[in-house]
């Protein structure tokens, strides 16, 4: 999946920076512990902006571009900060036969915003996710924690609306 | 004094269709009444039958709610906890012949069948509480183990029941075991890690187990690390799944509590302890050695092999990796022998598999049944058959690395070999059904997309090769193939397997060879006639309206987007082809069947 860098101002916070160097020395001595400490470090910050991986880099006496080249590889560490409405619309087989390649068409059109990017305002976020396992529901999204199943394309405008 | 337990699924998929709001409103009732006392609420793990969700289970009677919302819940407290007697419309009813009726959970068709070993516990027991496991044998196998069996016992007793790992390539798991204990033997660290990582799109045993009964496979990994000499283990969870880390850590933490991880283990000496890490999203991690590329904290990325992990895995160390569903078979193995295993399934798939069906069947959900079961009793029995009076087109098990079983195959029992031979493959357990309408080049596409996605880019075969091979699906969905597009997907595909470094790659191109051996017509059918039999690529298809069955009701034009639909009121109206954007609108509005994809 290609990943954009972020054209968004870095905002973080003396207590953000605080709550990561205690991740990071929680983990001191873990072998394997780059992961855990990635995961920790997007809880703190939403996202994992150049700036915290530079920290995280001189913390650990990890290079950088070993960084990078983690973050970039997985799907879940964002470059992006996240829109205040995260809309995630499972591409998971189940779904995708039940019709929710329709949904997320639809969704991109209404929003005008591409999965994996966020609306210039900072509001909505959209993306296409693998199965989230609620198959018996399929087609499934998710709009931040809340579950929408057995959709269908007509259902997308009422939906939308309660977060717009 | 107990009188009544109320279950209450807490799985993912009834979560997701609001069990806890339906738990935190029975407690409320509960409280109101003065029955705290009296009927207790278990919060369970999965049942199977998601599509029904939530779902609910009153027992001493094993009255079987389906559906269920808070507002039902006076009701049921009323009625069926006060009163005794059952609230017959929120029962869930079967149609059997021509009447429906109304049956326990465990005499429905979707369960009759089903042999439930892997997930014995799922739905049946609270699996934050560790004493509701040990109450149902839990860790007795870890006694027996250790206590009385020597490690090469285990590996022989594992060997004997036949059982091969659930995780996709059915390598047999007392093998794998042996050759950890037995190729290096310099007294050095080794490990056991479960892969957790369940990344097909559409299966979800492996989650299921984790939330329903998290025990099972602490237990079996503890089982693992006697037989091969480890004192360390890894799970390796998708961080997709939030309540099954939740439940498998707390189980973690309730077992060292009891002493059932950690040093000196039933004072025998065996020490064992574990922890979890979380993926982030990358389907090639369920690779086993990208999987512990991982773990190690980097891009996860496979290595070749050999090495194989039995001799260098984690951190260079011998390691065992197994799914979840192959662990939370182990104990059984131990308590009842191989005998009573291998007496399960066929000759050389023994036990049972659990399957997640999804797609175009009635009863949406996750079944354990038999291996040697034909697809045509999963679909039709257990699965209650296609909805909406559709036909069966095919069944897709394997996921991105699996294919297409078709209707004439309907009868195949399924185990490894029968799959392998029809070209498609056991995989995970995701079993797809698909219906008439959905289009096996579109499908086979979809699969392509998402490696394509996934590929991790180290090796060119699978980064370059399943690239050129989606454009030539691209390019016939969108009209515009020709007749050697198909050989070249073929020869690709060949290319692709046999080159690519790793799994994911050397099983790419099978939806697509296997869409290709199934529903060739369907692929000549895009690339000469330019038409999409099932009506799914848009390219291919365009909207037209019946004459005899449009009343003129204008319906249709005023829904339009675009403005392609005209008419006088009452007279039959007409799609401008050239200015549709064939959205679909206009058909969903006719309330007379009168608009057609052709």
């Amino acid at each position: 999946m290609k990943k954009k860098l972020t054209t968004v101002q870095f905002r973080g916070t003396k207590e953000q920076e605080e709550k990561l160097l205690e991740v990071i020395e929680k983990y001191r001595g873990t072998k394997g512990a780059m992961m855990p400490i990635l995961q920790e470090a997007q809880d703190i910050y939403g996202y994992l902006p150049i700036e915290v991986q530079k920290i995280i880099a001189e913390k650990t006496g990890t290079p950088l571009e070993e960084i990078f080249g983690i973050v970039s590889f997985y799907a879940q560490f964002a470059l992006n900060p996240k829109g205040d409405v995260s809309i995630a619309v499972c591409l998971g087989t189940a779904c995708y036969v039940k019709g929710s390649g329709d949904l997320i068409n639809k969704i991109q059109e209404k929003l005008n915003v591409e999965p994996g990017s966020t609306t210039p305002d900072g509001k909505f976020t959209l993306e296409a996710t693998r199965c989230i396992g609620a198959c018996g529901l399929a087609p499934v999204l998710t709009i931040n924690n809340d579950v929408y199943g057995r959709l269908t394309v007509a259902d997308l405008d009422g939906i939308l609306e309660k977060y717009l | 004094m107990i009188r009544s337990h109320v279950l209450i699924c807490g799985g993912t998929g009834c979560t997701s269709s609001g069990s806890m709001a339906l738990r935190d409103a029975l407690e409320k009732e509960l409280e109101a009444k003065g029955l705290t006392e009296e009927i207790k609420i278990v919060t369970t793990g999965c049942f199977g039958l998601c599509a029904l969700g939530p779902v609910m289970i009153v027992y001493p009677d094993g009255t079987f709610y389906s559906m269920v919302q808070p507002t039902d819940i006076p009701e049921i407290v009323e009625e069926h906890l006060l009163k005794g007697r059952p609230v017959e419309r929120l029962e869930y009813h079967e149609k059997t012949g021509d009447h429906h009726v109304a049956n326990s959970l465990n005499e429905t068709n979707f369960y009759k069948k089903q042999k439930r070993v892997a997930l014995r516990n799922c739905g049946v027991i609270n699996p934050e509480v560790i004493d509701e496991y040990i109450a149902m044998d839990g860790y007795a196998a870890l006694g027996k183990v250790l206590t009385e069996m020597t490690p090469e016992q285990v590996i022989d007793t594992i060997l004997a029941s036949g059982l091969r790992g659930r995780g996709g390539a059915g390598f047999p798991t007392g093998k794998k075991w042996q050759l950890a204990r037995n190729l290096v033997q310099d007294g050095g660290k080794k490990y056991v890690a479960c892969n957790a990582d369940e990344g097909d799109p559409g299966a979800f045993m492996d989650r299921s187990i984790l939330e329903g009964d998290p025990h099972a496979l602490i237990e079996a990994m503890a089982i693992a690390g006697y037989a091969i000499g480890a004192d360390e283990g890894f799970v390796y969870v998708r961080a997709e799944y939030p309540i099954a880390i939740q439940r498998l850590d707390i189980a973690i933490k309730q077992a060292r509590e009891y002493g059932l991880l950690g040093k000196n283990i039933f004072g025998t000496g065996f020490n064992f302890d574990m922890s979890i890490r979380l993926g982030a999203g990358a389907f090639v991690c369920g690779e086993e050695t990208a999987l512990m590329t991982s773990i190690e904290g980097n891009r996860g990325e496979p290595r070749p092999r050999p090495p194989f992990p039995a001799v260098k895995g984690l951190f260079e160390r011998p390691t065992v990796l197994n799914n979840v569903e192959t662990y939370a078979n182990i104990a059984q193995i131990i308590l009842n022998g191989p005998e009573w295993f291998s007496s399960m399934g066929t000759e050389k798939s023994a036990g049972t598999k659990v399957f997640a069906l999804g797609g175009k069947i009635t009863n949406t959900g996750l079944v354990e049944i038999p291996m040697g079961t034909t697809l045509r009793e999963v679909v039709e029995e257990i699965g209650g058959g296609i909805p909406n009076g559709k036909k069966f087109k095919a069944a897709q098990t394997g996921g991105p690395s699996g294919g297409c079983i078709p209707a004439h195959l309907i009868d195949t029992p399924i185990d490894y070999d029968n799959l392998l031979a029809i070209g498609s493959m056991m995989g995970s357990g995701g079993l797809i059904v698909m219906d008439e309408d959905n289009c096996m080049v579109d499908i086979a596409r979809f699969f392509l997309d998402f490696t394509v996605d996934e590929s991790c880019g180290k090796c060119t075969p699978c980064r370059v090769g399943t690239k050129r091979m989606l454009e030539i699906l691209d390019k016939i969905i969108a009209g515009n193939g020709e007749l050697e597009d198909i050989d070249r997907l073929e020869e690709l595909a060949e290319y692709i397997k046999s080159a690519s470094l790793c799994g994911l790659g050397q099983t790419a191109p099978n939806p697509v060879l296997s869409t290709l051996r199934y529903f060739r017509d369907e692929y000549i059918a895009h690339v000469v006639d330019k038409k999409c039999p099932a009506g799914v690529c848009k390219n291919l298809l365009s909207y037209v309206i019946v004459a005899d069955k449009c009343k003129g009701c204008t319906a249709c034009a005023r829904v339009c987007p675009v403005g392609a639909i005209s008419g006088s009121v009452k007279q039959p109206h007409v799609i401008d082809t050239a200015k549709c954007i064939k959205c679909g609108a206009c058909m969903s509005k006719c309330k007379f069947g009168a608009i057609i994809k052709q």
